[in-house]
């Protein structure tokens, strides 16, 4: 039993439940028709709920499930039933934020999916293993877009940045 | 899309719609698929009737990238990997359309597999930062075997070194899944100095990497104890969090791996963050050094007032553990103990913090008259009257034995005139306590008890009058100095629910309530339907003293029948044991009654068959496998109807005093008469018909009673070695020592006593105190001592205790064959 929270999976959906982008960091679904099973209980369970504006949270089968909405696109993110609500929640956040600033506002499926390479780096640097490395969605978006290539994402970023700071100093 | 297909015929001037609605997003999708020719660019490029449409990607609403993608396809395309002059972006391109397909489900072969890595391997000739982070994704996805993992090893290491951040972090997270633990102690020193990083992002992906090797690689990782510990004090929160994760699970297994680490620990727990100072309180008293254990106190007194009181209560006994581990220190955590006692807090807390100080006090001989005299103050002043009897009854018991008990008369003295009616009662019988011990304090507590004589209270009054009589040595009561010490000190030797259902059941008459007829034994659960028949459910017990009605309905039922009436007093019932499987035809359990010359099995038969009447059923039973008895009546059950339950009785004579054993089998014969459901009635003739149960044993354990004993050592110094007999006994290769101990209770049948059934987890020794009443009521206690070693070989030395040393004995023999 570890003391540090660890996330179980992070799915990214589109509007009739089939797969965007999938993580997975645990055994806990072996099979491929495991995960698609959970995916698509997942999808069905939330799918009347409106989950635009907050992150929302339905527990069920030993899992806790924070997920959001946005266009065609659904965020989930998946822990463990004695998991921190909290700590996920902070984790679909970043997700979200990240997924935001590296589509610059265009966050629907078509966009998602020409720029999947974005969409699973980022992924990458959010979870190792189960682990969760960072939560910050600026920062996440940033460790992404380090090529330096493209100046519009690091305003974007430069942007939040102070925005974060004008917050903290309120 | 609520714009309907059409189709336009070949002039171009009619119209013909296909589809509509949502049918028509779908037709469209089918068709764009059914038409696809290829990508050019970000426009799609379409079979049409005379050639090829070009469509752009707005037109497109289900458009997708990846659309008519195919494995195949993909993995040709990855031949560009090979060539000589890479483009970056169409090889990050190809990769992105890997990773999708591995994303959607598809798998590769490991033919398929292993080629893609060695063309991805080729990758890292460019210098492509987004390219770069590509290949990590792809070379994680693979998950490449350990020979071909040496191909990209070099290459990652120098990326691991790299002047690029980016590089450096994913390098590291990419080489820690993929290595094996030569591989590691190569880059063991790289990882190190990864941990310190100024960039906190590479020093998160080291210690959390290392938290992953971890699990099969922990000596490699605890090494890494000096790095980690300066990470602690990292500016950067998560690398202070990663650091504090990577050293709590260290710390788990191997606590002295980390306590260099202690020091700079201590400061956390101050820090703002709490979850960082939980962390490190947690991590720290468990891998506290004796050095450290006063400043340790200290700065967990202001961490106490921040926390809860259910985190208190494992703080409490952490400390408790620590102060075991160094008694040395006790001065210290129990000053710590007794100053929490004092502050506000709620009972489970306060009781946690006085059962921490009574178990100081009784493993720590230095720190008893300390703790007893901490335990005194806290109850002038205490809430809860049950922790205020508790202690005063544990004063009683220790107080006594001290080099000045009369200190603590005064303390207790109080408790009389200040508090509510059952403190006052229990001060009274501590104060009887001192005076039956310590002769010079007699004539002082005689004053005190007088006094008593005036009290509101019945009870306090009673008590007072029962002592001083009682001490007063007037031989009144006829009680010796023995007698006394005995009745205010030893353990009251039947269940208490027992007793109750017992008294209730004396009616007043010439003769005296005997207590030695109360029955011993505790039924845990009496299955309800088992019970008596003739028991009245407004009787006696109450729902919660159900297990004593199960004792005494067996008793009732059995002296009713005339058969068993001359086997004397029923010694022992067993709990019912199932003789068929769940959901057969006639359920049938069997209790075995245990008296000195006799055993009776009771049959609980149940008829599932709603079309069935069973009539004279008896148990036909084989004894062939039980020498020692023999069969001396047998009582039918008349009638069986659906869902009636009833009993069968077959009686056994065996030789007396004897724990004889024996398997039995068992076959259930009866007539069944076929029964109309609808009406209820039976035809005249029946069937006979027989069916067959599984087998019982009758064990040694069946002729022990559980019977427990409050205070061990008190009973054990009190029985005395006269019927002694200690032997070791080598229990050959078990599975645990947890398991070796369970095993050897269950064959003894005797109760655990003071929780020593319970075996610490990677324990090599342990004791386990036992304590049972065997057949002819001899009281037993067994003292077993264990040892596993390495190949779990385990021994046990077996001290017993007994009335008799025939019944010494004959424990070892159980043991021996069991």
């Amino acid at each position: 039993m570890e003391s540090y929270p660890t996330v179980k999976s992070i799915l990214l959906l589109d509007s009739e439940g089939k797969r965007v982008a999938v993580k997975y960091y645990t055994d806990d679904w072996p099979t491929l028709s495991a995960k698609l099973a959970l995916e698509k209980s997942v999808f069905t369970k939330t799918q009347k709920t409106n989950a635009r504006n907050e992150v929302e949270i339905v527990m069920f089968d030993g899992y806790i499930v924070v997920y959001k909405f946005i266009q065609d696109l659904h965020f989930f993110v998946v822990g463990g039933d004695d998991e921190n609500g909290l700590i996920l929640a902070a984790v679909l956040q970043g997700f979200f934020d990240a997924v935001g600033l590296l589509l610059r506002n265009n966050v629907d499926k078509k966009t998602a999916l020409e720029n999947l390479d974005l969409i699973l780096s980022c992924l990458d640097e959010i979870v190792d293993g189960g682990i969760i490395l960072e939560t910050e969605g600026s920062v996440i978006a940033g460790k992404v877009a380090t090529n330096g290539l493209d100046s519009t994402i690091s305003q974007a970023l430069a942007t939040a940045r102070e925005h974060l700071a004008r917050s903290l100093l309120k | 899309m609520a714009e309907p297909l059409v189709k336009k015929d070949d002039d171009r001037d009619d119209e013909e719609i296909i589809a509509s609605g949502s049918e028509a997003s779908e037709a469209r999708s089918q068709f764009v698929e059914d038409n696809f020719v290829f990508f050019y660019g970000k426009f799609v490029v379409l079979k049409s009737n005379n050639g090829v449409i070009v469509v752009p990607p707005s037109c497109m609403v289900d458009y997708s990238p990846f659309m008519g993608i195919e494995k195949g396809a993909v993995l040709q395309e990855a031949r560009v990997f090979n060539d000589p002059q890479l483009d970056a972006r169409r090889c990050s391109q190809v990769i992105t359309k890997l990773l999708y397909l591995l994303n959607q489900g598809e798998t590769f072969t490991k033919i398929e597999a292993t080629e893609v890595f060695f063309a991805v391997t080729k990758l890292f000739q460019s210098k492509d930062t987004g390219l770069r982070r590509m290949v990590y994704l792809m070379i994680k996805e693979l998950s490449p075997s350990a020979d071909e993992v040496i191909i990209v090893t070099s290459s990652l290491m120098k990326d691991m070194n790299s002047k690029t951040d980016m590089y450096r972090a994913n390098a590291i997270r990419v080489l820690c899944r993929i290595t094996d633990g030569t591989l590691l102690t190569q880059i063991e020193r790289y990882l190190k100095q990864a941990i310190v990083d100024k960039n906190p992002v590479v020093a998160s992906a080291a210690l959390v990497s290392g938290i992953h090797l971890f699990q099969t690689n922990p000596e490699i990782v605890k090494r890494w104890s000096n790095e980690v510990q300066e990470a602690v004090q990292s500016r950067a929160a998560l690398v202070q969090f990663h650091a504090l994760a990577l050293n709590h699970q260290v710390a788990m297994t191997h606590p002295l791996a980390v306590t260099n680490c202690n020091i700079d620990m201590e400061s956390l727990i101050s820090d703002q963050n709490r979850s960082i100072a939980t962390l490190a309180i947690t991590t720290l008293l468990k891998t506290g050094n004796e050095s450290s254990v006063d400043r340790l106190m200290k700065q967990i007194t202001n961490f106490m007032s921040d926390i809860a009181d259910e985190f208190k209560i494992v703080v409490v006994e952490a400390i408790r553990s620590l102060c075991l581990k160094f008694p040395l220190k006790y001065r210290s955590l129990m000053n710590f103990l007794s100053n929490i006692l004092r502050e506000e807090g709620g009972f489970e807390y306060k009781k946690a913090i006085v059962d921490s100080i009574v178990i100081l006090i009784r493993d720590i001989p230095e720190a008893k008259e300390g703790g007893l005299f901490h335990l005194c103050e806290f109850i002038e002043d205490c809430e809860f009257t049950y922790l205020s009897t508790q202690i005063l009854h544990f004063l009683g018991n220790e107080g006594p034995k001290t080099s000045d008990p009369s200190k603590y008369i005064r303390y207790i003295y109080n408790r009389v005139i200040l508090e509510n009616a059952t403190v006052r009662a229990g001060a009274v019988s501590t104060l009887a306590k001192f005076g039956a011990l310590v002769d010079s304090l007699k004539p002082r507590i005689f004053v005190l008890l007088r006094r008593c004589l005036y009290d509101s209270d019945d009870e306090v009054r009673d008590r007072a009058t029962l002592y001083l009589n009682m001490l007063g040595g007037d031989d009144l009561v006829g009680e010796t100095d023995k007698d006394v010490k005995e009745f205010l000190f030893g353990s009251l030797d039947v269940p208490l629910v027992n007793l109750e259902t017992s008294l209730r059941n004396y009616e007043a008459s010439e003769e005296p309530f005997d207590i030695s007829a109360v029955p011993k034994e505790v039924k845990l659960q009496p299955h309800a339907e088992k019970k008596a028949p003739g028991k009245k459910p407004s009787g006696l017990a109450a729902p919660t003293s159900g297990p004593t009605s199960a004792v005494d309905a067996y008793e009732k039922l059995l002296s009713s029948i005339p058969e068993f009436s001359g086997f004397g007093e029923l010694f022992k019932s067993s709990a019912p044991v199932e003789l068929t499987e769940a959901e057969t035809e006639y359920a049938v359990n069997v209790v075995k009654h245990i008296y000195d010359g006799h055993v009776v099995f009771q049959y609980n038969c149940t008829n599932t068959i709603p079309e069935q009447l069973l009539e004279n059923v008896t148990v036909f039973v084989d004894a062939s496998e039980a020498e020692e008895f023999s069969e001396v009546a047998s009582k039918p059950l008349k009638t069986l109807p659906y869902d009636s339950p009833g009993q069968s009785f077959v009686a056994f004579e065996k030789p007396e005093g004897v724990p004889a054993v024996g398997k039995f089998s068992n076959l259930l014969k009866f007539i069944v008469k076929e029964v109309d459901p609808a009406t209820g009635e039976a035809d005249e003739e029946g069937v006979e018909d027989e069916y067959q149960l599984e087998d019982l044993e009758v064990v040694a354990a069946d002729y022990m009673l559980k019977v427990g004993v409050s205070n061990f050592k008190h009973a054990w110094d009190n029985m005395g070695a006269d019927c002694e007999r200690v032997d070791e006994y080598g229990l050959g290769v078990r599975e645990s020592l947890a398991e070796a101990v369970s095993a050897v209770i269950n064959i003894l049948g005797m109760q655990a006593c003071e929780g020593t059934d319970v075996v610490p987890s990677n324990a090599r020794s342990h004791t386990c105190l036992l304590s049972g009443v065997f057949i002819g009521n001899v009281k037993v206690l067994a003292r077993i001592s264990f040892g596993i070693d390495g190949p779990k070989q385990v021994a046990m030395k077996l001290a017993v205790r007994s009335e008799d040393q025939v019944v010494s004995d004959t424990i070892h023999e159980i043991v021996a064959s069991g």
